[in-house]
């Protein structure tokens, strides 16, 4: 990322900010509520993004591409899900944290359909999420959306390993290798 | 609640690392730092586009479209709504607690959540930076088809 991209790669943030400045001034009313929200949010992602790739960082470093392969690669049998089940379960904050793990993972050699479970769990079946559901809209509420997204995770995720052609994988895995994402 | 536990996790093996190794601690915040400001614009770009969003779409609005008799119209309209905003859970299981409670159906509200928590329309930028168009566009459709299937399956649940 050399200084001269800085400014491409910021490129289109700088239009969504202009583009906001004029919603805000041209409508206020909308644009003030825009505002707050916009707040509340830059709260939560500075709140809970560190942590995650703090988290990110110390996995890529510490972790041996051997040993992520062993439990999460092609060949990790059963294990590879459960494990990427658990990951995405414990995990906490908006599912964009999920994707920059993602991208570690797949540098360290987590097969594909394991990656798409990962991140079916970190969208859907958190747990203090599903505690906090539970208390909210109801035991028979949260329990059957828990049983019913389980087997729709996995579903989704063969799915997709089945749609997606292995040249794209292939590329989407070069890709987090080449630090285009993380770095190394 | 579930933010003081991660930070717990975090500080606890950012210590345990510096004390077995201060230099691969070193890299490894600096590639946590990295990878941070490799997905900030964005990140900049979504948050600014869910502010906006979020902006015009009031739950009132929300509750008109979705209430018990809305049908699958209103499972659709509902899908749509959580497909596009980003809500943190802790803001929007309430929020849907109370909207149950003011005439909204079980099943458009089951359709809301699933999609609000596995489809999304303004992060698709950044999913598509880590898993490429293909993958991410299938991906929400998939998620979004799924979603009808869960709020069927949680209406049918809660109705037993």
């Amino acid at each position: 990322m050399k200084i001269g991209s800085l400014a491409k790669r910021y490129r289109v943030a700088a239009v969504a900010a202009a583009a906001f400045a004029v919603l805000v001034l041209t409508f206020p009313a909308v644009g003030a509520k825009a505002g707050r929200s916009l707040v509340g949010q830059l709260k939560t992602m500075l709140l809970v993004l560190p942590p995650i790739f703090v988290l990110l960082g110390l996995l890529d470093v510490w972790v041996p591409k051997k040993t992520l392969m062993k439990y999460m690669g092609p060949k990790s049998g059963l294990t590879g899900p459960l494990i990427a089940f658990v990951l995405g379960s414990v995990a906490a904050g908006p599912l964009y944290g999920a994707f920059p793990v993602s991208a570690v993972l797949m540098k360290k050699g987590a097969s594909f359909t394991n990656i798409l479970i990962f991140i079916g769990a970190w969208s859907t079946t958190k747990i203090p999420m599903f505690l906090f559901e539970m208390h909210a809209l109801g035991a028979r509420f949260a329990v059957a959306r828990l049983l019913v997204d389980i087997p729709g995770i996995i579903l989704i995720a063969f799915a997709l390993k089945a749609i997606i052609p292995a040249r794209e994988v292939a590329r989407l895995y070069a890709a987090a290798e080449s630090g285009e994402t993380s770095t190394e | 609640m579930d933010t003081i536990i991660l930070y717990g996790i975090a500080g606890v093996l950012l210590v345990v690392s510096a004390a077995k190794d201060r230099e691969k601690t070193k890299r490894a915040v600096l590639k946590g730092a990295k990878a941070f400001e490799s997905i900030l614009p964005q990140l900049v770009t979504v948050l600014l586009a869910v502010a906006a969003v979020l902006a015009v779409f009031s739950p009132e609005m929300v509750s008109g479209f979705i209430g018990e008799r809305s049908g699958l119209l209103g499972v659709l309209a509902a899908s749509v709504v959580g497909g596009i905003v980003l809500i943190p859970g802790f803001v929007a299981f309430p929020a849907a607690a109370e909207l149950l409670k003011n005439g909204a159906g079980t099943m458009q509200i089951a359709a809301f959540v699933s999609s609000l928590m596995m489809v999304g329309v303004v992060t698709l930028p950044m999913e598509v930076k880590y898993f490429g168009r293909r993958a991410a566009f299938t991906r929400n459709a998939l998620a979004f088809a799924f979603c009808f299937l869960a709020a069927a399956f949680v209406a049918w649940a809660v109705s037993l």
